[in-house]
């Protein structure tokens, strides 16, 4: 499994339009991608497909999370999406 | 009896016409608990999905009609119902055996708590996750969708009553007035209708039986009417001529005068600075009531004359050489204020208030005065001519106690006409005081023996009551026969047609909220004072309420 350490990059946090940004992106591949806060436990992930699951985070900007799916380009295109600030 | 129209309480003026649309409240039937059959859970799910699929889709149809923030907000919403975080989760539970609307409300409470937790933005969130549940849930059961009304095009908004969460998304452009069923002129409703300048009629029984969706209307917020069939040229006309009063409105610069000349004095109400600094500003020739509880119903102690005087003094200086009528402390067990104990009472409108409570505590009106007269004292550059009056008078012997210790200070003593009594020995109570103001909400809430807050008592708690007229003529009249100057404060002098007639009997001033000024200026420069003598003297021989705005209306449209 492939995995990636990021910082939120967004003003807002994982909220409202960054938080449906990455969904919609993560919704494009049939693969399972999770994000969850460094501090949990691993497989502990919600479904980055989803911006509703996302924003239950409560991922603020400067939070660090982890993206996880099997798919290693997956995993690399949702990690560079949460490091921007998508509200910008 | 007309079967094509109903009349309820006007409260802001003003003529449309568009289809009906009623808001729709969710009112959910009990909730099937029961465990559905394994073999008809797919088709469950797929009911689900289908309904989630419409619910978004109206939402994208929506934004895609909207611009700017509303545009965005609703694209939003689209995205957060497609959702496929709820939407897996109300799945999962439509496959153990949960029916599809129970799912739905299961699935979204998790969200909205985990939501309520995280706090904050998070948080304002629920209330597009409860609107999302709720239109879900009315798809799936084959209710109408609740909320507000969006059909294509302007519509009038129909209700039993609104709440504020109800209108928040309200766009002025679309929704051309509001008709309810309940309410009263001080309702939320009459509040958000006068915020968006659009015509509203209240308290208009039978409104639901008789007006369906789409049913195009015709309403006039002057007249309190509401009609349907009218024909198309008809109604078109009404509502071009409506339009050529409210552009009347809109260029109406002041000061009011009657086109055969006369000057009238309209002035503002106001509870504290900002408002007076707001008000200063549009045509307003000085405030005519100055609510002065502010100051008193958030202090744990009573404030010192110093404190309140500088309160004073920010309205005063919004109105320099201007006249600014003060009202004493207006508050009692209705209003309780923190540092007064308060016995209970069974009526509080008819207990320990307004003057009473000044009187019963020792030295607190004596303060509030020395308050108001620093503020005079103390205003730098050309001061304002302050004039002070006491509300809930009922005797000769409480007017004169309150002139010599007004008077005492070197300020125009005054009282409020509210307590009929007042009224009906005005020439008496003339000779105590300089001047006096009437408060119709209250007179008409004591001559009527009807609660001005309750809903259902609209129809009595309206100053065309005959009676109320009456005794607010004799005021008047008691007035020109001293020489003293005797206006009218409170709702009925927002009244642009009530203006005409108040005018009519003799009063003097007529004070008002701020965004009213424009609008009653604008009628008084359209008509003589013959016509409003004419208008009064109708009036006062009607017999009722309606007959009494009717005839008027004929006097001063003549």
């Amino acid at each position: 499994m492939a995995s990636r350490n990021v910082v939120v990059g967004s003003a807002v946090g994982l909220h409202a339009r960054p938080a449906a940004l990455i969904a919609a992106a993560a919704a494009e591949y049939d693969d399972d991608i999770t994000i969850r806060r460094a501090e949990s436990d691993p497989g502990k992930g919600v479904d980055a497909g989803s911006s509703m699951m996302i924003m239950t985070l409560g991922a603020k900007q400067g939070a660090e999370v982890v993206v996880e799916s099997d798919n290693e380009a997956a995993v690399n295109e949702i990690a560079a999406l949460i490091e921007q600030d998508l509200d910008a | 009896m007309n079967d094509s129209q109903l009349t309820g309480t006007g409260v802001v003026p003003g003529i449309a016409h568009a289809p009906a649309a009623w808001l729709r409240q969710l009112q959910l039937p009990p909730i099937d608990e029961s465990t559905l059959d394994e073999g008809d859970r797919d088709a469950e799910k797929e009911r689900l999905m289908a309904a989630v699929a419409v619910v978004a889709d109206r939402y994208d149809a929506r934004a895609a009609a909207a611009t700017g923030a509303a545009n965005e907000v609703l694209t939003a919403t689209a995205g957060l119902a497609r959702d496929r975080g709820w939407t897996r989760a109300a799945s999962k539970l439509v496959a153990t055996g949960t029916r599809a609307p129970k799912a739905v409300s299961e699935a979204i409470a998790t969200f909205v708590a985990q939501f309520e937790q995280l706090g904050g933005v998070m948080a304002e969130r629920t209330t597009d996750l409860k609107d999302i549940r709720d239109r879900v849930m009315a798809e799936l059961l084959g209710l109408p969708e609740p909320g507000l009304p969006d059909p294509d095009g302007q519509f009038v908004l129909m209700a039993a009553d609104l709440a504020p969460a109800d209108t928040a998304g309200l766009d002025p452009e679309r929704t051309v007035a509001l008709v309810t069923e309940l309410g009263g002129p001080t309702s939320h409703t009459a509040i958000i209708a006068r915020q968006l300048g659009i015509p509203c009629v209240v308290a208009v029984a039978g409104l639901d039986a008789a007006v369906a969706e789409g049913t195009s209307v015709l309403v006039d917020g002057t007249t309190g009417q509401v009609r349907w069939g009218v024909p198309e040229e008809e109604a078109a006309e009404l509502v071009a001529k409506d339009a050529e009063r409210r552009e009347a409105i809109r260029s109406w610069t002041g000061p009011a005068q009657l086109a055969s000349g006369e000057r009238v004095q309209l002035l503002a109400n106001v509870a504290d600075g900002a408002a007076a600094r707001k008000a200063a500003p549009t045509a307003a020739e000085g405030v005519g009531l100055f609510r002065t509880e502010l100051g008193f119903l958030s202090a744990q102690s009573e404030p010192t004359a110093e404190e309140q005087g500088a309160l004073y003094r920010e309205v005063l200086d919004a109105f320099p050489g201007k006249k600014v009528v003060i009202r004493t402390l207006d508050a009692g067990s209705d209003k309780p204020v923190p540092f007064v104990k308060h016995e209970h009472e069974e009526n509080p409108a008819l207990g320990v208030r307004g003057v009473r409570l000044s009187f019963a505590r020792d030295g607190l009106l004596a303060r509030q005065l020395d308050g108001i007269a620093a503020a005079r004292d103390s205003q730098e550059g050309e001061k304002s001519e302050v004039w002070v009056m006491a509300p809930m008078i009922a005797t000769i012997d409480e007017a004169r106690r309150f002139a010599e210790e007004t008077r005492a200070r070197d300020l125009k003593a005054g009282i409020m006409v509210e307590v009929p009594s007042v009224a009906l020995l005005a020439d008496a109570f003339l000779r105590e005081v300089d001047f006096m103001s009437i408060g119709t909400n209250d007179l008409t809430q004591y001559t009527m023996a009807a609660d001005r807050l309750a809903a259902d008592l609209a129809h009595l708690t309206n100053p065309w009551q005959p009676a109320v007229l009456h005794l607010v003529a004799r005021t008047a009249e008691a007035g020109v026969a001293a020489g003293k100057p005797v206006g009218v404060c409170g709702e009925a002098a927002a009244d642009p047609l009530l203006a005409c007639v108040l005018v009519g009997m003799g009063i003097t001033s007529l004070s008002m909220a701020g965004g009213a000024i424009s609008a009653v200026g604008a009628q008084l420069g359209q008509v003589k004072k013959a016509q409003c003598e004419d208008a009064a003297v109708a009036a006062l021989a009607a017999t009722t309420a309606e007959t009494a705005r009717q005839v008027a209306l004929e006097m001063v449209t003549t």
